[in-house]
């Protein structure tokens, strides 16, 4: 799976990166560092949804409950206890694996669309308890006070350098992980689980473990991207951070991307965020909702046209017709695209 | 005891109608085993007709249900050919995300044209009449809608059980290539019974618009509860669906008004929950 080639792309993009905010003429705190530290965040948190329903193949809607109580952690750490952010990040992310574990060991045993909707409804309860729950700030949230800049609160109002190299080492954590995952042991067993858990229980995997462990990991690091979300922000809210749309966007970009891939859901978040954060800047003339609608659509031509995202596009442009049979199947394709 | 009564009754007249709204779900869930993420849309746009035809043309809700019917029969039968048609089979979950795109785009598109704002159509014929029962009282859009659930499931449920064209809808749901073999067009089938989804959620939207009011995202808490009873209920049983949205609709009532107004949906679906975890297939799913 890592070949040197993979390796090269990896370490060359992540240099480029890194070397970005120092070039001249830099993102500095412009409107464009804001949209590239958006990808960087979005792409980790797909990329953490992708563990457990792209290389493990348990599609989960309720991501956005693990991501809300990561956001709630450091945001609890800073308001409410008037403290550091980063004693609630871990915190968070512990509490996030722990009810992860809690909800999914009962509704793993449910199948297609009866855990999807399981899921939904997960979402539907933490949202409306914490609009209720005053010691997390009930349905007005936790609404940050003023922070000295730097990477001691985690906080900065001036240059928005520090939100990217942030995002950057989030995001190099989250995909390190999972590129690690991936040539491991556990990344065969994951797939295992996904391609046939009552084959892959017989030669001796305990699919239960390798589910629930996954979940676990997912639910912790989806709660490191709230944490970020939550700083940038300087606030939570539930709607904000636990709601049907958050669980929705860690879905649709790894599926646009390519689901059970590496560069996926990076590729999806590079498309569908420069999308939504321009068309939301630029097409405000045409009023409210402009955004979402082209959204909507590009889900729908997806879904219909390559369900596989960008990355299914990628390999079929890069399986050139070798044979006289393959390139006979293609023809056929095409004509029945017509 | 007057306030028991009162409650138990909302929750029945509520009930009724989340079973209205299902039904059209439970119907492709059952036959085609695809979730239409975008039936709560289907729900506002009906609710969107039935109030401007009352707002413009002074046409009852009571029977613009038959424009909303229909519409939304169309709609469904489109929105089958152009998407559904397309996704289905191809990846796990496409229809169903296909269709949370539709979704998006319709609610979007509500939102952007006639503007987030609540609208409540007045001068109803029914509005504001009651009828006391008993030391409670029932309101007349809510009685009647319930009934009319009561008809349409019970139209729905006939057609399923005693005409040819619903023992093909059957039989393409159990298995169908034997279906296709014994001379159905499946593809005809699939086409007439999301029309169908449609036109129940169109009838239900219609008549709703007597006492609620529309607005851009009125259909997203009305589609997780239908989801919610469509699962209950178990795969593409009326029967079920009907029974479950009457649990629901007690739920909703009854701890909203014992326990607290602020948790009847955490209510709801943790009881949800708690049924889904012991029967894995809900109540009347095998």
């Amino acid at each position: 799976m890592k070949s040197k080639r993979s390796s090269t792309l990896w370490y060359a993009f992540l240099l480029a990166a890194l070397a970005l905010p120092f070039l001249p003429g830099g993102i500095g705190n412009t409107f464009h560092g804001h949209v590239l530290t958006m990808i960087l965040l979005y792409a980790s948190m797909a990329q953490s949804w992708n563990i457990i329903s792209g290389y493990c193949g348990q599609i989960s809607f309720g991501h956005a409950v693990f991501f809300g109580i990561g956001a709630y952690g450091a945001a609890l750490a800073v308001v409410t206890f008037d403290s550091l952010p980063w004693y609630g990040v871990p915190a968070g992310a512990a509490a996030a694996a722990i009810v992860s574990v809690l909800i999914s060991a009962p509704c793993f045993r449910l199948k297609g669309h009866y855990f999807a909707i399981a899921t939904f409804a997960t979402v539907e309860i933490f949202n409306r308890l914490f609009m209720i729950w005053d010691w997390v700030g009930g349905a007005i949230g936790l609404d940050y006070p003023i922070l000295e800049d730097g990477w001691r609160n985690f906080s900065w109002s001036g240059t928005k350098n520090g939100y990217y190299l942030g995002a950057l080492a989030l995001f190099t954590l989250v995909f390190g992980i999972v590129r690690r995952i991936e040539s491991h042991r556990m990344g065969y067993y994951l797939r295992a689980v996904r391609e046939g858990q009552e084959t892959a229980e017989s030669l001796g995997v305990n699919s239960t473990f390798v589910k629930l462990s996954a979940m676990a990991l997912s639910a912790a690091l989806a709660a490191l991207c709230g944490a970020f979300f939550a700083q940038y922000n300087y606030r939570v809210d539930p709607p904000m951070v636990m709601s049907l749309d958050m669980s929705m966007k860690f879905v649709l970009i790894t599926i646009l991307g390519g689901l059970g891939t590496f560069w996926g859901p990076l590729l999806g978040a590079a498309i569908l965020i420069p999308l939504q954060e321009y068309t939301r800047a630029y097409l405000s003339h045409l009023g409210s909702g402009v955004d979402l609608m082209i959204f909507g659509l590009i889900i729908i031509v997806t879904m219909i046209k390559q369900p596989r995202g960008i990355m299914g596009i990628v390999h079929s442009l890069r399986k050139k017709p070798e044979t006289p049979a393959a390139s006979e199947e293609i023809c056929e394709d095409r004509e029945g695209e017509r | 005891m007057g306030n028991f009564l009162q409650v138990l009754i909302d929750g029945l007249l509520n009930g009724l109608l989340y079973a209205l709204v299902a039904a059209g779900l439970s119907l492709i869930w059952g036959v085609m085993d695809v979730i239409n993420f975008a039936h709560g849309e289907f729900l506002m746009v009906a609710m969107y007709l039935s109030y401007w035809l009352g707002f413009l043309l002074d046409i009852d809700p009571f029977i613009s249900w038959i424009a909303g019917g229909i519409f939304l029969f169309l709609l469904g039968a489109v929105t089958y050919r152009l998407i559904i048609k397309n996704s289905l089979g191809k990846a796990a979950m496409a229809p169903l995300l296909a269709t949370f795109g539709l979704s998006m785009l319709l609610k979007n598109f509500c939102m952007n044209v006639f503007t987030p704002n609540f609208r409540l159509l007045s001068g109803n014929w029914l509005e504001g009449r009651t009828i006391a029962f008993g030391g409670a009282i029932v309101p007349l859009p809510q009685l009647v809608t319930a009934l009319f659930a009561f008809a349409v499931l019970g139209v729905l449920y006939w057609m399923l059980k005693k005409t040819r064209l619903g023992w093909a809808i059957q039989a393409t749901a159990m298995d169908k290539e034997a279906a296709e073999l014994m001379g159905i067009d499946t593809e005809r089938i699939y086409l007439l019974v999301f029309g169908m989804g449609g036109a129940c959620v169109g009838i239900a939207g219609s008549l709703m618009t007597s006492y609620l009011a529309v607005y851009p995202e009125v259909g997203g808490l009305f589609s997780l509860i239908a989801f919610v009873v469509v699962a209950l209920g178990g795969f593409g049983s009326i029967p079920g669906a009907l029974l479950a949205a009457l649990l629901i609709g007690l739920v909703e009532s009854f701890s909203g008004f014992y326990i607290a107004a602020v948790v009847k949906y955490v209510a709801v679906f943790a009881v949800y929950l708690g049924v889904i975890l012991l029967r894995p297939r809900g109540l009347f799913g095998w």
